[in-house]
């Protein structure tokens, strides 16, 4: 039987409390795994192979990252933000993410606060369905 | 110099699992201090011993050509202490592997009995930190932790057949 999206949180909130030492209240939907959660990039890798064996599902890392390809590519980046093109390419590689904040001010320092809570949660549902 | 910290491998099934003994010893200086008239061995030595059994494993899965390097440790509880004269066992299992890292778990016995729950989470250094350059050459095996893995390595590794 499919997960309903509670189920899915309340698994991923499990994952991120095992992988980041958190106390089960600090996992809300808008948490950033950086900013909020204290994650590290080694971080990210654990909680890959996490919610790797929680939901059976495969999680190629540039799927759920995809940001570092595009970093390195100069069309995609000039002066520390995001190009048009750059945004619409990371746009189609995290349709599970809300860009709504980001774009108005497309920092690349502040790609990092894309990744919350929510975004994880959309995506192991993506992958479930 | 490198510090092996463990004395040789009873088992080593290639990607999955090892199994590496280490004796205690009061030849070992540090428990001299730790501590004065109660020496047991220290916490974050039976980590290292661990570290090293299981980054092998680690390394060894991918023909050693990754810079394996220990980048988190995902749990480290501790039932009871270790003595001078104690042999201890060292029990590690690859949990999941990626081309950038890799998980493990596993535990210390003395015997049968447990003492020692550790998982980690090692990286491949030259697949992350884009853009740091390491040196070529492996750092981190050295022919001396390859001579541990002497008779293991060729016994398990399945190589094709004429």
């Amino acid at each position: 039987m499919a997960m309903s999206r509670d189920e899915i949180f309340d698994q991923v909130k499990e994952v991120l409390v095992d992988a980041l030492g958190l106390d089960d209240d600090e996992v809300t939907e808008e948490a950033t795994l950086m900013g909020d959660l204290g994650a590290e990039s080694i971080d990210f890798l654990d909680i890959v192979f996490r919610l790797e064996k929680a939901f059976g599902i495969k999680v190629p890392r540039e799927e759920l990252l995809p940001a570092e390809s595009l970093l390195t590519n100069p069309e995609y980046v000039s002066n520390g933000k995001l190009t048009a093109k750059g945004l619409s390419e990371l746009k189609a590689k995290m349709p599970h993410t809300d860009f709504s904040d980001f774009e108005d001010d497309p920092d690349v320092n502040k790609l990092m606060d894309l990744f919350t809570v929510q975004s994880i949660v959309n995506f192991v549902e993506t992958k479930l369905s | 110099m490198r510090w092996i910290w463990i004395d040789k491998f009873l088992e080593f099934t290639s990607g999955q699992r090892a199994v590496a003994l280490k004796n205690v010893t009061l030849a070992e200086e540090h428990l001299h201090d730790h501590f004065p008239g109660f020496p047991v061995m220290p916490e974050c030595l039976m980590i290292e011993a661990m570290a090293q059994t299981a980054g092998i494993l680690v390394g060894e899965a991918r023909k050693f050509e990754e810079k394996v390097i220990l980048a988190k440790i995902k749990k480290a509880v501790f039932h009871h202490y270790v003595r001078p004269g104690d042999t201890i066992t060292i029990h590690a299992e690859m949990e999941s592997i990626a081309p950038e890292a890799a998980s493990t778990t596993g535990q210390i016995r003395r015997g049968d009995e447990l003492i020692a729950e550790i998982s980690l989470m090692f990286s491949h250094i030259d697949q992350n930190l884009a853009g740091k350059k390491f040196p070529e050459e492996n750092f981190v095996f050295t022919d001396m932790f390859n001579s541990l893995l002497t008779g293991f390595i060729a016994d398990n590794r399945t190589e094709p057949q004429g």
